[in-house]
């Protein structure tokens, strides 16, 4: 790898097509932070309608006059809503945060090296993303508006959407490609570029997590991206891959024949839970890579971390039609599927004991990073455990659907991800702008976020189980949800106070870019390489590359003046 | 110290342990949000299921937050006092592993026992009906007096399904257009409805009264207001509404 | 020399400009002509079947009787024909714009109110919700452009507008299957729709030749050619069979 000329590149090349894997990590953080604050609008829309339905809010109809006639918000909006909402959630905002952000920063810095693999080809995926967001975004401003069939476009119903579901599909494929550049340029990396004495079994456990994540990420998007040709196929030039004879919609009869409406499902879920775990491996990273530095211990179970991330790699593709219990597949792989689901809690139930041991006897410090780790300790949890129910799939039958799935859901992506991301931004934030984030408005924002987010999304738990269907605009009308309003418009109050809490974290990210403490090299006093340079560090990472002598977790070594060993510095 | 710690951090941590009895409080007294009232002969097995489930993740939950709480307080940083240096306790893992696969394993078995029950092979029906799924509306079809579908005595309605309780009724799913979900909250029961596809469910109601079906699969705008109405009557009251339906049907 | 060229240059303009302002309300002339007709159906009226409104509580509460289809035909004892779309199909100049007044469709008892209307290219069509429940509006012209729209509270209104003559354009409710509306789109006010008793009158034509034009949705479309005179009113009869 050739070590870059230290001559200053222009200010476009600098910062707006740059090969620095640091700018590049930097450029998706603000891309998909602005997308996160989006995707939340979105979801202040969802609960306003779903705490006061049909109520107006009189604003809206001058920046949505069609969706929104009088303030009113009409069913087709809704669903675009919450397809958007899920898309650019998922889509846009935490798979580009875990793998884009900490992927792009992390890799080289962790490993000792001076860039990734391919930086030209780095660029292009993130640039990539600005190009696909741009594409499903152009369905808001089309007849008809952007995607309305959910974020798992299930065909039929895609095929028969407007235009704004063609750009869906063109923006999804066109974010998988970059997904997949930029797997490919981490597991180059990762293989090839390690310093030397960095082993496998030296990487921190955050390198393991994306390393893991890259190679799902190879494996599964292409998956995806066929699908969607296919599904891109149906829905303009009349092919038949998921559409069967004999449909008639709206009156009239389709000439289709031979397609499988489940194929779709099988194949987009063949990808898509897989994608689970590219949002969640990543933070579990994030958060073995904090709690250790700020209990000033070492990982426990360091081996057995490694292995139960690559069982739920491996797992992670044998469980899919976990999603379709209901679908009306052929009643004996439920059985299989249900078995391989329950296979699949064990190495997320050893990590969780892995975290809690390496709390045992350690001394913990609350500073508000370790706080986001934890909470997503405490949150992954409840994520798990709630899967329980619906991998049991007589049990599943019932609350298949339900806002019981959308509460697990979001525990595992908000209750995990979102707040292991909040952990990994709170951790390098001051090795990304060597400053350091105020602690007392990180401490006030991690509360209210942890506070509201269990006000919005624990009761979801309760209303699935009263038979709450999830996707439902108006859910007054049915008797057994007539009684359901007070606790909708209680979760809707927290969504906005939870919406609102995030700006006390924007205002703290950007107040302390420019007017934070300065960080230093090394403020958590943590033991990896990237704490070993300059915040931020210098073009090319390192003065001189370093030399690896142990593991990452090097904590509160017996006969030591320091608690914690750098892993360039040997021990004696 | 430890009394700045308590007020500052302890109200945080467990917000979320308050968060149910929070919840229960802002519903508004009396109503009970919680599973219906179970009305079918495999409602009870699936209810029973779910509170397995939710007993056993209740006690997880409990030991995990209970440890994790205890761990924060018992191991904060304390001027003088060094954390321990242990990389892991194998002994311990391999406990902590087999406790949670002995206890899926043994769930998997007991949920197999119920699917089966469900999804399996149906019992010999006492009566059959044909739902058939469209954007936005149940169309319902029953054989009428021949007992044979798609002939002359078919008793057609839209969204109106009556079932005669205690008997087996063995049901034929179809769609029109795109994917639905026949979804009962009542009886524990939804199966998709995906075109191309006849989807044979079957069923058993054990009490009387009016219900609703709803729709569960996204299946475009007038997706919530897909409602389909159930009455569950004895088998006398049930065969009088076809005989009605009939009527009203050939009226003209 | 040059200031005089520049003002006649000025001055022929103006006159140009004055003389296109003046031609415009030419256009705008109607005449005193009427064309009546009166419409029947020979042969055996289909039968009109009840409409199952207990699909939806709402509906059925706004109902006391069975409510029997319209979507069929609806012919009267001595074979009135209602709901025949009758317009002039040639003959007859574009008028230079269309009225501000709205044509109402209103949903109200789960129906559309009229079955069979006539509208003017870009005449606001203004489509309302009188039901506590969700109708969705879906518009299925084929040149001009479809919209599905769903009105889920009372009292919601609409505006659309076509922007080019169609015949015609079916609308649906897809939440209660049995309702439709169809709406002939034409570029001048020379419409009718036959009532009960089959009856229709076009009015205001100014003299000329016309080829009228009669639609219906179960019996397809018949044409007459017919000239009239400045206030004259002259009677057609029109006679449609099953298909």
């Amino acid at each position: 790898m050739n070590r870059s000329s230290h001559k200053s590149p222009g200010f476009v090349q600098k910062y707006i097509f740059s090969t620095d894997h640091k700018t590049i990590g930097i450029q998706f953080l603000i891309t998909s932070l602005f997308m996160l604050f989006f995707g939340g609008l979105l979801a202040m829309l969802i609960r306003w309608q779903l705490g006061w339905p049909g109520h107006s809010l009189a604003f809206m109809e001058k920046i949505a006059p069609e969706g929104m006639p009088g303030g009113i918000m009409v069913p087709e909006y809704f669903n675009m809503l919450f397809t958007m909402h899920g898309s650019v959630m998922i889509f846009f905002a935490i798979i580009p945060l875990l793998v884009g952000v900490f992927g792009n920063y992390l890799i080289p810095l962790k490993i000792g090296a001076g860039d990734m693999a391919f930086p030209r080809l780095n660029m292009i995926s993130f640039w990539l993303v600005p190009v696909s967001i741009a594409i499903v975004c152009t369905g808001f401003f089309l007849q008809g508006g952007a995607a309305a069939s959910g974020w798992t476009a299930y065909a039929p119903l895609s095929t028969t959407m407007g235009p704004g579901q063609l750009c869906w599909i063109i923006g999804v494929i066109v974010l998988g490609s970059s997904s997949i550049m930029g797997a490919v340029n981490y597991i180059t990396t990762i293989i090839n570029l390690r310093a030397p004495g960095m082993t496998y079994f030296r990487l921190p456990m955050s390198i393991w997590a994306l390393f893991i994540t890259a190679i799902i990420t190879v494996l599964a998007t292409p998956v995806l991206a066929s699908a969607l040709i296919l599904l891109l196929l149906d829905s303009t030039l009349g092919t038949s891959f998921f559409l069967p004879a004999g449909m008639i919609i709206d009156g009239v009869l389709q000439p289709n024949a031979g397609g499988q409406a489940l194929l779709w499902q099988h194949l987009f879920w063949f990808y898509s839970h897989p994608a689970v775990y590219i949002m969640i491996l990543p933070a579990m990273g994030i958060a073995s890579e904090v709690i250790p530095v700020f209990a000033r211990k070492p990982l426990f179970g360091y081996h057995s971390m490694v292995w139960a991330i690559m069982a739920i790699a491996i797992l992670g593709f044998l469980v899919w039609a976990h999603h379709m219990f209901t679908s009306g597949m052929n009643p004996a792989l439920g059985t299989s599927f249900m078995a391989s689901t329950m296979v699949i809690a064990l190495p997320s139930a050893i990590k969780t004991f892995n975290w809690l041991g390496t709390l045992w006897r350690g001394s913990i410090r609350l500073t508000t990073p370790m706080l986001h780790a934890l909470a997503f300790v405490s949150m992954f949890v409840i994520g798990g455990l709630t899967g329980i129910f619906a991998a049991a799939s007589t049990v599943d039958l019932y609350l298949h659907d339900t806002y019981f799935i959308v509460g697990h859901l979001h525990y595992v992506l908000f209750g995990g991800s979102l707040f292991g991301i909040f952990a990994g931004i709170t951790f390098w934030f001051p090795k990304m702008f060597g400053r350091l984030l105020n602690e007392t408005l990180g401490k006030i924002h991690f509360a209210l976020t942890l506070i509201f987010f269990n006000g919005v999304m624990f009761p979801m738990f309760i209303l699935g189980v009263a038979g709450m269907p999830r996707r439902i605009y108006d859910y007054t009308q049915y008797a057994h949800l007539a009684h359901v309003g007070g606790l909708n418009r209680m979760m809707s109050v927290s969504a906005f106070c939870l919406g609102a809490a995030q700006l006390i974290f924007m205002f703290n990210f950007f107040w302390s870019m420019y007017r934070g403490k300065k960080a230093g090299e090394n403020p958590w006093q943590a033991n990896t390489l990237e704490w070993a340079t300059a915040s931020p560090p210098p073009h090319g990472n390192f003065e001189k590359t370093p030399t690896v002598y142990h593991g990452p977790y090097e904590y509160s070594v017996p006969g030591r003046k320091d608690d914690w060993l750098p892993q360039h510095q040997p021990a004696k | 110290m430890l009394r700045r710690f308590c007020i500052r951090w302890i109200p945080a941590f467990i917000s979320w342990l308050v968060a149910p009895s929070w919840v229960f409080a802002f519903s508004r007294s009396g109503a009970r949000v919680w599973l219906p009232e179970g009305i079918s002969t495999v409602a009870p097995e699936i209810d029973r299921l779910f509170y397995i489930v939710l007993v056993l993740t209740s006690v997880v939950f409990v030991l995990v937050q209970g440890t994790l709480l205890v761990f924060l307080v018992r191991y904060r940083r304390r001027p003088g006092r060094k954390a321990s240096y242990s990389h892991g306790n194998y002994r311990v893992e391999v406990v902590w592993t087999l406790i949670p696969a002995i206890i899926l394993i043994w769930l998997a078995f007991q949920n197999q026992r119920v699917w089966s029950k469900v999804r399996g092979t149906p019992p010999p029906a006492d009566l059959e009906v044909e739902v058939t799924a469209e954007q936005f509306a149940w169309n319902i079809r029953y054989a009428g007096q021949d007992g044979a579908f798609n002939t002359q005595d078919d008793v057609l309605t839209i969204n109106q399904l009556h079932l005669p309780i205690h008997q087996t009724i063995l049901i034929h799913l179809k769609s029109k257009d795109v994917i639905h979900s026949f979804f009962v909250p009542q009886f524990r029961f939804k199966q998709d409805v995906v075109p191309g596809l006849t989807t044979h469910v079957w069923l058993s109601a054990t009490k009387s009264g009016q219900y609703e079906i709803a729709c569960a699969e996204l299946c475009g705008l007038g997706h919530y207001r897909m409602r389909g109405f159930l009455t569950v009557e004895s088998p006398e009251a049930f065969t009088a509404w076809l005989a009605e339906m009939f009527k009203e049907q050939t009226a003209s | 020399m040059k200031r005089l060229q520049f003002a006649a240059l000025i001055g022929m303009g103006l006159i140009l400009v004055g003389a296109g302002i003046a031609r415009q309300p030419e256009a705008q002339a109607e005449g005193s002509a009427t064309i009546k007709g009166s419409i029947h159906f020979s042969g055996t009226a289909p039968t009109r079947e009840p409409v199952k409104m207990n699909a939806d509580p709402v509906c059925q509460q706004q109902h006391s009787s069975p409510v029997l289809s319209e979507e069929a035909a609806v012919v009267g004892p001595e074979g009135e024909l209602k709901n025949v779309f009758v317009h002039v199909k040639s003959g007859a100049s574009p008028a230079a714009s269309a009225p501000t007044q709205p044509v109402t469709l209103d949903q109200n008892g789960c129906w559309y109110t009229p079955h069979v209307f006539g509208i003017q290219a870009n005449q606001p069509l203004e489509i309302v919700n009188s039901d506590a429940t969700l109708h969705n509006v879906n518009a299925k012209p084929t040149t001009n452009q479809p919209f599905n729209i769903a009105q889920p509270v009372k009292g919601m209104k609409t505006t659309k507008k076509f922007t080019k003559p169609e015949i015609m354009v079916k609308f649906k409710c897809n939440v209660h299957p049995w309702m439709s509306a169809y709406a002939g789109v034409v570029n001048h006010p020379y419409f009718a729709v036959s009532d009960e008793q089959g009856a229709f009158s076009i009015t205001g034509l100014p003299a000329g030749t016309y080829e009228l034009e009669a639609w219906h949705e179960k019996f397809g479309t018949q044409t007459q050619t017919l000239t009239v005179a400045e206030g004259e009113t002259k009677q057609t009869e029109w006679s449609f069979r099953a298909q």
